[in-house]
Parts: C-alpha cells; sequence; structure tokens
C-alpha cells in the first residue's frame, strides 16, 4: 500500500514462524549475558562467611552422605571401587545437569517482573543460568579431580584411559539436556502451573534411574533398559569408565543420548520461542 | 523519505477474563480444534469493550481495539486515559513485552521502555554493578555504560552509596538510580510510563528537564502520565485513550481538554455517573450524588475566603448496613490529601447504620481554607475494621477566591503558602 519503500528496523506482529528464532540477537545482549553470570556468581556468596567454599561443601557432603547410607548401611556395590571417589565422580556431573535442569525450569515464574518490563532475548537468562552453572561445575570438577589423583597415587583399582579425552563433550551434552528439560518445563508451567510439582520429586527420581548411587552392572538384565533409557545414564557411565576404569562403554547408548538431547534442545527452543512471545499474558 | 519512526498498524489486543484454571483447557482445545481444521479462532469474534466499571456477558474482552497512529522523529507524545483504558497495554505492546493480537507495529530505530525504574536491580549487588546490569537489562553495552558511569551517578545523585548493596537504598533511591541509566540510554525511540509519580520535587523536575533534553536532540519520546501538568508542559502532542479506543489524538492543549470535560458532568448536576471511576467498590453501597452548597442551600463551586460550606451527598446502600462511617478528604487537584473529616461525638469517631436505600446526607464545614483549587473524596468504611465499601476520588471540585466571604476578610498576598489558614493565638514576651 505505502509507497514508500521504506526501512523499518523492527516490526511487531501477532505471530512469528517456528523457525523465526533470532538467535543473532543474542549476540547484541552478549554483555547481560556475562553479566547475569557474574550476579548469579557474586549474588551466591555475598553476606556469607565460607563465601565461595560453599561450592566446595555441597558436593563433600552428598558424597559422604551417600557413603553412609549406600555404602555402609544399605551396602550397595561401588564395582569395588573407593566409595568416596564413585560417588563423587557420579554426583558432579549429575549435579550441573540438575541445578541447569532445577534453575532454568522456573525461567518465565521467577524473571515475569523483569520480563513484563523490558524486552530482551529471553534466552539470555536459561543461558546464563547454564554458564554460571558451568563454573561451579568448574570448581567441583577440580574437588572431585584432587580426590581423583588421591586415589590414583595411593591405589591400583582405577585405570584411567583416553576416553578421558571426551569429557568436555559429556559436560555439553549434560549442560544442554538441563536446558532443554528446564526451557521446555518452564515454558509449559506459564499458563498450567501443574508441571512445576513436579520438578523437585522428578529430578530426584531422575537421580535414582541413573547410575549414581549403584553401578549399571548391578541393574538386574530385566530392568535395565528402564535404566538405560534414561539419556543421563550413557553419559555418567562414559564419565566413570574413562576416569575409573570400571562401568559401561557404549557407543551406541552415548549415540543415543547425544541424539535425544539433540531433538529435545529443538523442541523445547520452539516451545521456548513460541511461549516468551506471549507469557506475559498468562502467566 | 518521511520521518515517521513509529506506525501503530490496526493494532487489538484481547485479554480473557477471570481464572486461568479448568476452563482455560477447555477454550485451549476448542481453539486448537478449530485451528487443525483452519478455521478462524472462535474466541476472536466474542469479546466487549474495555469499559472496567460495568459487567460484561463475554470471558474475553478487547483491552486495546484498532489502533492507528504515527509518531514522527522528534515528536513527544503524552498517552493519558483513565485507569485500565488500555495505556499500559499499548506501551507493553511497543516495548515488546508482549504481542497484539491482530495488528501490526513498525519501528525505525532502536525502542527502549522505562516502564518501572529500577526493575532487574538485585538487592545483593551494589549500586555500581547494578547501574551495569541494568543498562545491559535494558539494551546498552558495557563499553557504553562505562563511558557514561560518571554521568549516571552524578545524575542520581547517590554517588555517596553507589557502593553500597541496593537493598540498603530508601525507595526514592532506587528510583533516582534506575532513572539515571535509563535516561542515558540513547534509544531513537523511549518510552516512559509514570516515573514521575515517585520521586521528590527536585528531582520530578530533573526528570523532565532531562526529558526535554531527550526531546530537543531529536529522539522521540512516548510519555504516558497521569499527571497532566508534566503531559502539557513535554509533549507537542498527545493521545487520549478511553476504553482501549482512540477517543481523541492531536495538539496536547485540545486533547487534554477533551479529557478533563469528561468529568465536568458531575461538576455541574452533581450526579456521580454508573460508570465514574472508583478507585474501589465492594457492591455494597455507592456515592450517587455529591454537591457543595452554601448556608442557603445554593450549589455553589466557587467560594469566597473564609466562607463556611456544606457538602451533600446522596448514598445508596443496596443492603441494610451496618456501624459504617462516612469520611470525606479535601485535596489538592494533584491528589495530595489535606483534610480527612469524618462524624466525630464527644472525641470518638461515631458510626451509623444505612438501611436499604436512598440516604441524604449533609456536612457542614468550618475552617479556612486558603485561595486554591480543591478536590473532595468521599469514602464509606466499616468503622471497626476499617474495610472500604465505595471509594471515589477526586469526584468534585471547589476553588476558593481571595475575595472574602466576609466584606472586609480578603486574602491580600499575591503567593499562596500552603492550603490551610489554623486559628492560633500570639504572645509576645520581652
Amino acid at each position: 500500500m505505502s509507497k514508500e519503500n521504506e526501512h523499518w528496523t523492527l516490526k511487531i506482529k501477532p505471530h512469528s514462524n517456528w523457525y523465526d528464532i533470532r538467535l543473532g540477537e543474542i549476540l547484541n545482549y552478549k554483555d547481560l549475558l556475562f553479566l547475569l553470570v557474574r550476579r548469579d556468581f557474586v549474588s551466591v556468596y555475598k553476606q556469607t562467611i565460607l563465601g565461595p567454599i560453599w561450592f566446595f561443601i555441597q558436593p563433600i557432603i552428598t558424597a559422604l552422605t551417600f557413603t553412609v547410607i549406600f555404602g555402609n548401611l544399605a551396602k550397595v556395590s561401588t564395582d569395588g571401587l573407593p566409595q568416596v571417589l564413585f560417588y563423587m565422580s557420579g554426583i558432579t556431573l549429575w549435579n550441573y545437569f540438575s541445578d541447569t535442569l532445577a534453575k532454568t525450569s522456573d525461567t518465565f515464574t521467577a524473571n515475569a517482573g523483569v520480563f513484563g518490563k523490558v524486552y530482551f532475548p529471553r534466552m539470555i537468562v536459561p543461558l546464563s543460568v547454564v554458564i554460571s552453572n558451568l563454573i561451579k561445575l568448574g570448581v567441583q570438577f577440580l574437588l572431585f579431580f584432587s580426590v581423583w589423583v588421591y586415589f590414583l597415587l595411593q591405589s591400583d583399582q582405577i585405570h584411567p584411559n583416553a576416553y578421558i579425552l571426551i569429557t568436555p563433550f559429556l559436560i555439553i551434552l549434560m549442560g544442554f539436556m538441563g536446558l532443554s528439560f528446564g526451557i521446555l518445563i518452564s515454558s509449559m508451567t506459564t499458563k498450567y502451573r501443574d508441571l512445576k510439582f513436579l520438578v523437585t520429586f522428578g529430578i530426584q527420581l531422575m537421580m535414582y534411574a541413573s547410575p549414581i548411587v549403584y553401578p549399571l552392572s548391578i541393574v538386574p538384565q530385566k530392568y535395565k533398559w528402564i535404566i538405560v533409557a534414561n539419556p543421563v545414564t550413557s553419559i555418567i557411565e562414559t564419565f566413570k569408565y574413562a576416569f575409573l576404569g570400571v562401568g559401561e562403554f557404549n557407543w551406541f547408548y552415548l549415540t543415543y543420548s547425544l541424539v535425544f538431547t539433540i531433538i529435545l534442545f529443538f523442541i523445547s527452543l520452539i516451545v521456548f520461542h513460541k511461549v516468551e512471545k506471549s507469557f506475559m499474558d498468562t502467566v | 523519505m518521511s520521518n515517521v519512526v513509529l506506525k501503530i498498524e490496526n493494532i487489538s489486543k484481547q485479554y480473557r477474563l477471570g481464572e486461568q484454571g479448568t476452563g482455560t483447557i477447555s477454550h485451549d482445545i476448542n481453539r486448537w480444534w478449530h485451528k487443525v481444521r483452519g478455521k478462524e479462532d472462535p474466541y476472536l469474534k466474542v469479546g466487549d469493550v474495555n469499559d472496567r466499571s460495568k459487567q460484561g456477558g463475554s470471558d474475553y474482552v478487547w483491552s486495546l481495539k484498532d489502533i492507528n497512529f504515527e509518531v514522527k522523529k522528534g515528536e513527544v507524545l503524552g498517552i493519558i486515559g483513565k485507569n485500565g483504558a488500555g495505556k499500559s497495554t499499548l506501551l507493553k505492546i511497543l516495548s515488546q513485552v508482549t504481542t497484539p493480537t491482530t495488528g501490526e507495529v513498525k519501528v525505525k530505530g532502536r525502542i527502549a521502555a522505562l516502564l518501572e525504574v529500577g526493575t532487574g536491580f538485585h538487592p545483593d549487588l551494589t549500586g555500581r554493578e547494578n547501574v551495569f546490569l541494568n543498562g545491559a537489562i535494558l539494551g546498552m553495552s558495557k563499553p557504553e555504560i562505562k563511558s557514561k558511569l560518571n554521568e549516571i551517578i552524578e545524575f542520581s545523585g547517590v554517588a555517596k552509596y553507589i557502593d553500597t548493596p541496593v537493598k540498603r537504598y530508601s525507595s526514592g533511591m532506587m528510583v533516582r538510580l534506575g532513572f539515571a541509566v535509563a535516561a542515558h540510554l540513547e534509544p531513537e525511540i523511549l518510552i516512559v510510563d509514570e516515573v514521575l509519580a515517585v520521586g521528590d520535587q527536585e528531582f520530578q523536575d530533573k526528570c523532565i528537564g532531562k526529558m526535554k533534553d531527550v526531546s530537543t536532540s531529536g529522539r522521540t519520546i512516548l510519555f504516558v502520565s497521569h499527571n497532566i501538568a508534566a503531559v502539557q508542559s513535554l509533549c507537542s502532542s498527545c493521545l487520549y485513550l478511553k476504553n482501549g479506543k482512540i477517543e481523541k489524538i492531536g495538539q496536547t492543549k485540545e486533547v487534554i481538554e477533551a479529557y478533563l470535560n469528561e468529568n465536568k458532568n458531575v461538576q455541574v448536576t452533581g450526579v456521580i455517573p454508573s460508570d465514574f471511576f472508583r478507585q474501589y467498590t465492594n457492591g455494597e453501597a455507592f456515592f450517587r450524588k455529591i454537591l457543595v452548597k452554601d448556608l442557603d442551600n445554593n450549589k455553589i463551586e466557587r467560594l469566597g475566603f473564609n466562607q463556611p460550606f456544606k457538602v451533600v451527598l446522596e448514598l445508596e446502600t443496596l443492603h441494610d448496613l451496618k456501624q459504617v462511617a462516612i469520611n470525606i478528604n479535601i485535596g489538592t487537584t494533584l491528589g495530595q490529601p489535606i483534610l480527612y473529616a469524618m462524624d466525630k461525638l464527644q472525641s470518638t469517631y461515631v458510626a451509623r447504620d444505612f438501611e436499604k436505600g436512598y440516604h441524604n446526607i449533609e456536612t457542614e464545614f468550618s475552617m479556612r481554607l486558603l485561595p486554591g483549587k480543591y478536590a473532595f473524596t468521599v469514602g464509606l468504611n466499616y468503622l471497626a475494621n476499617g474495610n472500604t465499601i465505595d471509594w471515589v476520588e477526586n469526584v468534585y471540585f471547589i476553588t476558593v477566591d481571595k475575595v472574602g466571604y466576609n466584606k472586609n476578610e480578603n486574602y491580600p498576598w499575591d503567593h499562596v503558602h500552603g492550603f490551610v489558614e489554623p486559628e492560633t493565638k500570639w504572645n509576645y514576651k520581652k
């Protein structure tokens, strides 16, 4: 209609195509991303006495609790490995996954205040969670690493191998899976809150469905498929196999986790993008 | 090339009323089923006009309906209208917080909103850290913020506390810092919503000054406010929204006049129409009429200095009310309360019972109001717990003249300081 072939920098329309995700926009807001990461990190230990030491305390206490309950009371096998090391190897990656999932799963509800006032690509917020948890993982990994080195020198039960090199890949996979589950849940809870009640419970359930407090080798053949169907399983098993030399390494299972994550990630991204446009009206 | 920087075409926004719950899912399924079959959304056809005070028949309401307008570069457009007229919805669409139901908005250049200052402040971070965070949320880059940091801190006037966590700030300081950040944003189009409602006079003046600077530098501002005086002094043109539609758009002066005339009827007839905006009402009773009369029962709007007057109210109660109290407040036209009157007998406030029906209440006032314009607000509460039944603000206005009611008692000064002259006794000793 208009003759003027004008250049509009932005058009706001009721609906957008599902593929119009504007990921490039995130680059414009990279400063915000890093400031949010910094905020997450700095605000955690403000007004605490122990400060960043808390990042160590949490996994140590969890590992000790598991050692007492599963190792000594329930006497669950650890494939002949030192219990603390066995549990720690499971917890380190698992924590990254569960923390990311838990914290991204309320992206919309927790940030409704800011989201209702200003526009910026909403994806920045969950991404900042992934990154700040990555730093946390780095710290906890150092802890695991020192325990690992200690036992490596002390005993000959540990047989690390070249698969250690794929650890970064495992970490990325874990991060993306946590993020995908998280943003999917967060998108689905803006209108109906039902799912929210399942998150904490579901994460716990998923942990017991992953080989963290027990080795995959003791799972009866009959039920093994349930544990293996859990996409987290192969990542944790591979990690354990690489560092400790026990457990099961299976390319097929790992590929399954990878494909699962990729598909889940794209579905979540599309759903998230669809919801971010209108969630202010329903949240 | 035309210099239109913002073009709003056929924007409408529909909201669903009531609770999100089990009812919503059946509608969602129905909507989805229509979509699957390639049919139009069945709920888009229904929907009431956005009129807050009337109970509508539909679950859906059009918060905005067919809005069309353009804004040119460098224009300062004021947006006025009663609460719920759709102002905030419009701004939310423009700032991309929500999407319109239909229509399209075209924007040239960066658009940034200053909807409520201090959004995204993290209480545990210091002022300085929050300046960076807030700036980034608003779309500034880190180097950009860094280069303006000193200016921002100076403008905010909280330099002394800049390295203190903002949770220790007073609310005013938080607002100052928030506005300072936003004011140093340099978008081509700036949206400002009600920021002036908070902050002291000095800061408000500062904000208005800053906005004037921004507009003279060729950038465009959309300014939403209830503060008519601020709109008048800032805006070159004005948009008046009523029930989700554009009632009038054009020169600020004319639009504001149209807006103010809307409430004039009460002034003439004393009848408070049923769609008059009530700040709060629980539906048990309504004030139906308000008039100010002199002691000879003549209706008056202008009073002489020190003239006694009475307020005549008509109250409709929908059922018997027990132990309730009426209060009449006198305030400035900008909404600042000055005096609060309730029925009192020997230093105790008294409550009354009202049977179902209409009641006339006459209240005589005597105090020395200084010359100026005053607004009445009336309310009805339960005395025991203070729960409000009906509360109507700024429903009637009077003007007090400098000419004395008693012939020899004019108000002699040019300037009026304050609102009420107290009765005093002066003793001088040496």
